[in-house]
């Protein structure tokens, strides 16, 4: 068959997938037609804007832009064009907000550092995933050494970091800690002994009817009051408790629901041939109930992802922070898209990551074993 | 009380709530012997098994099992569920693990018995009933009458002296039925003290050495199979059998 035939034959897939779908009749026709041109519209302004009349580092006479009055097009009434100029000026603070400079290796060795230590959690089937796992238990406390410094290391107070490190650490730890968390509440949830269950119970609904800021200014205010005198946890500290223990009780609940998912019978099953509480619970019921929670729970992992940018209210900079800091600064003033549209961008690309991650895993439950 | 005995009930009630589901029952099972026991549903056939292996507590009475009494005491409760077996009527394999797996599990987590010699018994008693090329799949990929027979399997892995069967074939496509009969039925022959909820009276017919007939919580007549059927004493039963012989 000569190539001509073979762009003949996948031209016509095409063209019938295109009249099938979109033009199959004049009422679609028609809603294709409006789509398209609202498409045209929306995106043609939006590249424009983004890309093609942007000043990035330079502007259009080829200056380098240190301030707001370089930019090629902000200063024109009527002329759009973005000035991203502000985003590198500001680069560093984005990524690791005070963080001094010449110890800014430090956090990119983590950020290096942080795809090796989850994958071996996310996927079960690659090579050496037993050393992978080793690694995730061990990255928190080369983490903790790297960031916060100790012997051989000068010390970083968390007030200086900032900028996505803080996100990041607020997100990650947060959901980290979380999870053993939120299945001990699960289970406490479920138990028959009604000391424990109303202990979890009551947590449970107490934290989720209360709002995050609430629990953030809580965590503020009265957590020095819970600890001995003279320990006084930096507001990170305190922010990583309120941040912990609200995705606990979300994920507990979105762990409950794959428990009671779980037949009866499968723990009489297990309790019949001799298993004990925890070996049923380890061995039976954990693995299938948190298969079925997968969802639920990623989806109480981007809501916390985005919910730690809330954290500037008490007086941290988290990537939020940092880019209405740089707002504040007279320099580049008014600059709202662009610093709106980045910090947008880099929340999209991690939640948008938890979420293909998600759709991935139920795909592949799906298919799997039964 | 003879050496034999190895279940021993006394006066055993149980209520859910306000419903009284087993009234005064007692029973004794010798070694070896193989019961099987009848009745129409509701009537605490099933709930009176699974009060042997405390899957249900009961109130007032004494179980008894191998000279061990049941109560809340956990260490009682795990010796007695590890000779005591139990198939279950919807066979609640563990459906995210292999069949080998399945098998092998308790004896890895209860015996302490090593990996490799576990998986070597769970081969012999998937060799037992007769499916041990199924050893690597998972029980969704199996029919109802491989599931049943790998639960067997499960079961008598942690060589059990008594084995509890409830309902085993009623979840069953009929074609179904038999191959999990013919591996009682063997099992029965090498001399396993049985206790088979059922209405497969062919099948009791065949391995039943007492017949149970239960009704509103009571054990309304227990005789031999022969009796049983050939000269039933109570009404209840006569119209039982009628019921379920002429359908």
């Amino acid at each position: 068959m000569s190539s001509t035939t073979i762009q003949i034959i996948s031209r016509s897939k095409y063209y019938n997938w295109l009249v099938k779908n979109l033009f199959s009749s004049w009422v679609n026709t028609v809603l294709t037609v409006i789509a398209l041109i609202f498409l045209y519209q929306v995106g043609s302004f939006f590249l424009n804007w983004a890309i093609f009349d942007a000043d990035f580092r330079y502007n259009f006479q080829g200056e380098l832009i240190i301030d707001r009055g370089f930019c090629s097009k902000n200063i024109m009434p009527g002329e759009y064009g973005a000035c991203w100029a502000i985003i590198f000026a500001r680069w560093n603070q984005f990524m690791y907000g005070l963080y001094p400079i010449e110890e800014a290796w430090r956090v990119n060795l983590i950020y290096a550092l942080l795809p090796l230590a989850i994958i071996g959690i996310l996927f079960d089937k690659i090579p050496f995933r037993k050393y992978f796992i080793y690694f995730t238990f061990i990255f928190p406390f080369l983490a903790y050494f790297m960031l916060y410094g100790g012997p051989g290391l000068s010390v970083v107070g968390t007030n200086k970091w900032g900028g996505l490190l803080v996100t990041l650490f607020l997100g990650v730890t947060g959901i980290g800690l979380a999870f053993p968390l939120s299945i001990l509440l699960a289970l406490g949830r479920r138990s028959k002994m009604p000391i424990i269950k109303s202990l979890c119970v009551v947590f449970i609904e107490f934290i989720r009817g209360v709002p995050l800021i609430t629990l953030l200014f809580t965590a503020n205010v009265m957590l020095p009051l819970f600890l001995p005198d003279g320990v006084n946890p930096d507001n990170l500290l305190r922010a990583l408790v309120a941040v912990t223990l609200f995705q606990s009780a979300y994920m507990a609940e979105a762990i409950r629901g794959g428990l009671q998912a779980i037949p009866r019978g499968q723990v009489e099953a297990a309790q019949s041939l001799g298993l004990s509480y925890w070996q049923t619970t380890r061995k039976i019921v954990l693995p299938q109930a948190l298969k079925i929670a997968i969802p639920p729970i990623v989806n109480t992992c981007i809501g916390l992802f985005k919910d730690t940018s809330l954290v500037l209210i008490i007086g941290l900079f988290d990537l939020l922070g940092i880019g209405r800091a740089a707002l504040a600064d007279m320099t580049w003033t008014k600059l709202y898209y662009e610093v709106y549209v980045f910090i947008s961008l880099v929340f999209f690309i991690f939640c948008f990551g938890m979420s293909r991650y998600s759709l991935y895993l139920e795909k592949k439950l799906k298919t799997d074993n039964s | 009380m003879s050496t034999d005995q190895v279940i021993h009930l006394e006066k055993v009630n149980k209520w859910y709530d306000d419903f009284h589901v087993l009234k005064d029952i007692d029973l004794i099972v010798n070694k070896g012997q193989k019961i099987v026991i009848c009745g129409p549903s509701g009537s605490g056939k099933s709930t009176m098994i699974r009060c042997i292996n405390r899957l249900e507590a009961h109130q007032k009475g004494t179980i008894v099992v191998h000279g061990t009494e049941l109560t809340n005491d956990l260490k009682n409760i795990d010796l007695i569920r590890k000779n005591v077996g139990m198939v279950f009527q919807q066979f609640n394999l563990f459906p995210h693990l292999s069949v080998l797996d399945n098998i092998s599990l308790a004896p890895i987590w209860v015996k302490k018995m090593p990996k490799n010699e576990a998986e070597d018994i769970a081969m012999s008693y998937l060799e037992k009933v007769k499916i041990p090329e199924q050893a690597q799949k998972f029980p969704g990929q199996l029919s109802g009458g491989q599931q049943q027979r790998v639960a067997i399997a499960r079961s008598l892995a942690m060589n059990p002296d008594i084995m509890l069967f409830d309902e085993p074939t009623s979840a069953l496509d009929p074609e179904m039925i038999k191959e999990v009969l013919d591996v009682m039925i063997q099992l029965a022959e090498e001399g396993m003290t049985m206790l088979v909820v059922t209405h497969e009276m062919g099948f009791a017919k065949t391995v039943a050495d007492q017949m149970i007939f239960m009704d509103e919580g009571r054990i309304v007549e227990q005789a031999s199979p022969d009796e049983f059927f050939n000269n039933p004493k109570s009404d209840r039963t006569k119209l039982f059998l009628s019921q379920i012989l002429n359908h």
